[in-house]
Parts: C-alpha cells; structure tokens; sequence
C-alpha cells in the first residue's frame, strides 16, 4: 500500500534537511509552487489520499447497494434494525471517536519529537481498536446464536428484506471490522519502529498517512451506525 | 501542512474540543433516532453524520490547512461520483 510505498521518499528528505528545509518530511513543494514536481513524503500523501478516495467509492458502492434494497424493503429494514444493540453501536462509536483523537495525538507528540509520547497515544488507539473489535465479536456471535447469521436456516425463513439486511450488515460491518485490523497492525508496525528509532520527527509522513487511514475507518463507522443500528 | 506554523494552529485544545463535539453529536443522534421522528429520522441521523465526518476530515486528517490543490479536490471528488452514483440509481429504481 501506498503507505509501504513511501520508504524510498525517507532518504530524499535527508538531501533537502541538508538543503536548510527546517521541516523536514513535511510535505514541502520543490520549487514552491502548485505546479511542483512532488517529491518524497509529498507523493506519498497524494497517494494516500488517492487511495482515501478509492476506499469511499468502495464502501460508497456498498451503501449504494444498501439504499436500494432499503429503498424496496423498508418495513424489513426497520423491523431487522430492532435486533442490533444500539448501546454496543454506540459504546463502539464513541471508542473509535476516542481512538481517532489518540491517534491524531500521536502524530501531534511525534511532530514534535516526542516519541514517549507518540508511542503511548499509538498503544491507547491499538488497545482502543481492540475493544472495538471484541464488542463487534460479541454482537456478532449473538446474531449467530439467534440464526441471523448469513445462510443460516432460521434467516432463509425470514422475508426477503431481513435477510437483505442481515446480508449487507455483516458485509459492511465485516468489511469495516478488517479495516480496523489493518489499521491496528500498521499502527502496531508504526509503534515498534517509532520506539526504534526509524521514525521519527524528520520524517512523520509514514505514521501521518498511518493516521490518515484510521481516520477513514472512523469516518466509515460514523456511516455505519447509524444506517445500521439507528432505523428502527 | 506545509510548515511547523501551520501545523502548530491545530493545537492539541482544537483536537480534545472536536472529540468532545464527535461524542456530543453522537448523543445527540443517538436522541433523535429514539424519537419518534418518521420520515425526517433518516435525514436527520444522515446529517448529523456528514457533520461528524466533515469534523474528523478537516481537523484531524488537517484537509483544513491542506494547501496541495490536488489533495483538496480529490475528497469533493469521490463524494460527488459517489452522489452521481446513487442519485441515477435512485431515479432508475423509481421509475422502472
């Protein structure tokens, strides 16, 4: 990914620290203007927001899909909403909320050459993100125990909304719920070379666009829930 | 973020102030959603939403000190196909 992808642009940098740049992997323009060559970290961000941009198409294509069975099917909907826990979609939105702050915070710290610090604040989002995926494992098993669970043969029985519903939940929820594993472990990454030493204040692009992607994953849920567990 | 100043606006007071807002419309969504608002529901929880998003995109993703052009665009962009997409969806399903 386009994070990994960036390493290279890391040795440039140290040219331009050499150049009098006072901040350096910072994202500046060669030659100052918009129309720039970009270069190192630079492109790096580009093509992460570039791939930010992918992934809203990709879940947008999965909240088209949900508008329109909604759309044909909204009694269904509405009735299959009621069997989602709002206090677990809630508790989860206001940990991934809290785990985006600790992450934008870690940044801040690592910015500012405070690696302890970065390094603390990425262990609190890890751990965070943590909760978040056993709360979503408990909700799930629960739908497996009431046979919500796709092809199961208590949900064949139900109308063909619920089990639309019930389809895109996990699909969306599951597609989300790999994102947050992803993201753990690139933060994970991030936090071991942090503590080494190989990223640090010169060049913060990597944990930035770190922090980009789990800000995406928070944007995602902010969607999510309420779609899911806020209709009834 | 183009330079130490201008990343230094989004002080760590900015940050704390945006989560705190996230949870307090979270609350507030939360609230509506369990009123009986019928149809406006939808609207209301989907507003509330692009509010939160629109928080954590231009202040903790920083696209508010974005300067790039090209990085500025690219979020607008997705948003708008992505509203291309739904809304011919959205006329072909009504009107088949």
């Amino acid at each position: 990914m386009s994070i990994e992808r960036e390493t290279p642009g890391t040795g440039r940098e140290a040219v331009h620290e050499g150049g009098g740049h006072e901040t350096v992997g910072n994202g500046e323009h060669v030659g100052g203007s918009e129309s720039g060559r970009f270069r190192g970290s630079e492109s790096g961000k580009l093509g992460m927001w570039l791939f930010i941009s992918t992934e809203i198409l990709l879940f947008g294509g999965l909240f088209l899909l949900y508008a329109m069975y909604r759309l044909k099917n909204p009694a269904d909907f509405h009735a299959a909403s009621l069997d989602l826990s709002r206090f677990a979609g809630t508790l989860n939105t206001c940990v991934l909320i809290t785990s985006s702050l600790t992450v934008v915070l870690a940044v801040f710290s690592l910015q500012r050459d405070r690696a302890k610090d970065a390094v603390r604040y990425l262990a609190v989002s890890i751990a965070l993100g943590f909760v978040f995926l056993v709360v979503k494992g408990f909700e799930w098993a629960a739908k497996f125990e009431h046979g919500l669970n796709p092809n199961a043969s208590f949900l064949a029985t139900q109308p063909k909304g619920v089990m639309l519903y019930f389809g895109l939940y996990f699909t969306m929820t599951g597609l989300h719920a790999v994102h947050v594993i992803v993201g753990m472990t690139i933060l994970g990454i991030f936090l071991v070379r942090i503590r080494r030493g190989t990223i640090t204040a010169r060049n913060p692009t990597l944990l930035e666009n770190a922090g980009l992607y789990w800000h995406l994953v928070d944007v995602i849920w902010i969607f999510l829930f309420p779609l899911f567990y806020l209709i009834s | 973020m183009s330079d130490e100043t201008k990343r230094g606006e989004s002080t760590v007071k900015s940050y704390i102030a945006v989560w705190a807002a996230l949870l307090v419309l979270t609350a507030v969504t939360v609230t509506t959603a369990s009123l009986d608002l019928g149809k406006i529901a939808i609207i209301v929880v989907l507003a509330i939403a692009a509010v939160k998003s629109t928080l954590v995109v231009l202040y903790f993703m920083h696209l508010r000190h974005e300067k790039r052009i090209v990085i500025k665009i690219l979020i607008p962009i997705a948003i708008a196909l992505l509203a291309i997409f739904i809304g011919l969806t959205y006329s072909d399903i009504m009107n088949r």
